[in-house]
């Protein structure tokens, strides 16, 4: 091509050719295009927000107004970190978190064992979905369906258990962990049952034929090769469970966890709930870090 | 599999007795929506189809379905938009930061919901000096639907690579003409299946909702919420309740079938 038809063909491509030319040689340009609205967005909104939630719990609270005002101080930090009511309170949350957790666990090994073991494949996928479904339940409704279950006298278990001569736990920490399995259980037997799905079936059998009963065969060999997924579920049951509010004050009756006393102090108090609510942070952080010294955290 | 008949069928009890436990719960809602009494009381001694019927009249109800379809569209379309774009930037290209930002993405949805909505109030109302509104719920709906989009695009765009890409410029079509005839098509069902995703979503949101929201909006959860200690909306809220158990179920499982996953992980 001499050099004047070169230069026709390049006046007579779109601006649209063009532009797309100049992108492809410049790559960093394209990433700064791609990346400017969600890493700005990121930034400004939540990284922000973060840092502002960080920076109120050093602020303080105008008495009359509510307003929050320009002072530092750290009395809501250093309260919230010696005052043994709220140190009770931190020591109860995480006790509920790690029940949730734990229950969660026991309810779903088996159903996940069940599943990837026992199953044929069109049953599997079948039953997989039947236990995957309720997860999109409205949260919401769920803790009203459980508000119709534990209510005290009236309440769906009350009615079942009358017969047997026992009553339903009511409202009360029991019923929070109580819903608050339920809630979460899904988010335990997904990875559970992928992980079990994973494990192959000649491993039992060869378990078996060294003569272990079905009780030795899961401790030695399947708990140790699942616990990597327990693991990761426990991420979401665990983190999940120390931030919820909405449960426990529906059904909690007079519990006070973290969540809670959040809720009922934002709206008076912001430097103290921010700070408050920074515990939550600190427990979520700390236990992602010892995880993911076990390596699960590969596995999300 | 060697396993002994008493283990099988201990195994099939711990797995009815927890599809039991899932699904009771949900079934006593929707029983209960068809209860006669306006007072609880289990088992229902007469049925109706009253309160049915009544729920379509309730303003309350009706304004508050609308609030949450606008904002979740809003949520929604934002998600997508920088899901998407995030999507790309990660899958293919290699920089500094990488690693932060896939994990910042994720932080609006993996931190407790409590520490998020303080977060975004905080930011919103004292550093911000915004008024809340029913833009900053539908911001901070989009803050965490990003994540739900995200995952799904890059994961389809892992899948497919770059090789059709590269024939289509190979034989003379510019980027945004690829994009248009080659990507996008690529694309189309794990956009659709995260769009459904972040839609479900932002429409059962509560958590955060009730800390970025000013007292006049009303978001189909937290009329919910409010109505909860009301005696006398009880049997609206049963209805109400019954039909999101069903509807919730909805883009979710399309979704579940557009993205071609075969378990997929909701939140994360």
């Amino acid at each position: 091509m001499t050099a004047s038809t070169a230069s026709r063909a390049n006046r007579t491509r779109s601006l649209a050719t063009r532009v797309s030319a100049a992108l492809h040689r410049r790559p960093r340009l394209r990433l700064a295009a791609l990346l400017a609205l969600p890493a700005t967005w990121l930034v400004v909104v939540y990284l922000l927000a973060l840092f502002a939630l960080l920076a109120t719990a050093f602020l303080s609270v105008d008495e009359f107004t509510n307003a929050v005002t320009a002072t530092l101080t750290t009395t809501n930090v250093s309260s919230v970190v010696t005052d043994p009511a709220y140190l009770r309170a931190t020591g109860r949350t995480v006790g509920v978190a790690a029940a949730v957790t734990v229950l969660c666990a026991v309810i779903a090994l088996p159903m996940a064992f069940f599943m990837a073991k026992l199953t044929g494949p069109r049953t599997r996928g079948v039953l997989v979905a039947l236990v995957v479904t309720p997860l999109w339940a409205s949260y919401l409704v769920k803790v009203y369906a459980w508000q119709a279950m534990v209510q005290p006298g009236s309440g769906v278990l009350d009615w079942a258990l009358h017969p047997l001569g026992l009553s339903g736990p009511g409202y009360g920490l029991g019923a929070a962990v109580l819903t608050l399995t339920y809630l979460w259980l899904p988010y335990m037997v997904l990875p559970v049952y992928a992980g079990l799905e994973r494990m192959p079936d000649s491993l039992l059998d060869a378990s078996s034929d060294l003569g272990a009963g079905p009780w030795r065969t899961f401790r030695s060999v399947v708990l140790p090769l699942v616990y990597p997924s327990l693991v990761a579920g426990s991420v979401f049951t665990f983190s999940l469970s120390l931030g919820d509010y909405i449960t426990v004050q529906i059904l909690g009756g007079t519990t006070q966890l973290l969540g809670n006393i959040v809720f009922s102090n934002y709206a008076a108090n912001l430097p103290f709930a921010a700070a408050v609510a920074l515990v939550p942070v600190v427990v979520v952080v700390a236990y992602l870090a010892l995880v993911r010294r076990t390596g699960a955290l590969d596995q999300l | 599999m060697l396993l002994s008949r008493r283990a099988r069928s201990l195994l099939g009890v711990a797995m009815g007795l927890g599809l039991a436990f899932v699904y009771v719960p949900l079934l006593v809602v929707l029983v209960n929506s068809f209860n006669a009494s306006q007072i609880f009381a289990w088992p229902p001694r007469s049925f109706t189809l009253r309160w049915w019927s009544q729920v379509w009249g309730n303003d309350g109800v009706r304004s508050a379905v609308l609030t949450s379809v606008q904002v979740g569209l809003v949520a929604t379309a934002a998600a997508v938009v920088l899901g998407t774009l995030l999507a790309f930037a990660l899958a293919r290209h290699h920089f500094l930061g990488r690693q932060t930002l896939s994990v910042l993405v994720v932080l609006p949805i993996a931190l407790p919901g409590i520490v998020t909505a303080l977060a975004l109030r905080t930011a919103f109302s004292t550093f911000l000096g915004v008024e809340l509104s029913i833009w900053t719920v539908a911001v901070s709906h989009a803050t965490f639907c990003m994540v739900v989009v995200y995952n799904n695009v890059i994961a389809r765009l892992r899948r497919t690579g770059t090789t059709l890409e590269e024939a289509s410029a190979d034989l003379g079509a510019n980027s945004f003409t690829t994009f248009r005839l080659v990507t996008f098509p690529q694309l189309r069902g794990a956009l659709v299946a995260g769009a459904l995703l972040a839609f479900g979503l932002s429409f059962d949101e509560i958590v955060v909702t009730l800390f970025t929201a000013p007292p006049g909006v009303t978001t189909l959860p937290i009329w919910i919420f409010q109505n909860l200690s009301r005696p006398n909306q009880a049997p609206v809220v049963n209805v109400v309740a019954a039909v999101l158990v069903v509807l919730s179920v909805v883009p979710i499982w399309l979704s579940q079938r557009l993205s071609g996953d075969s378990v997929t992980w909701g939140r994360m």
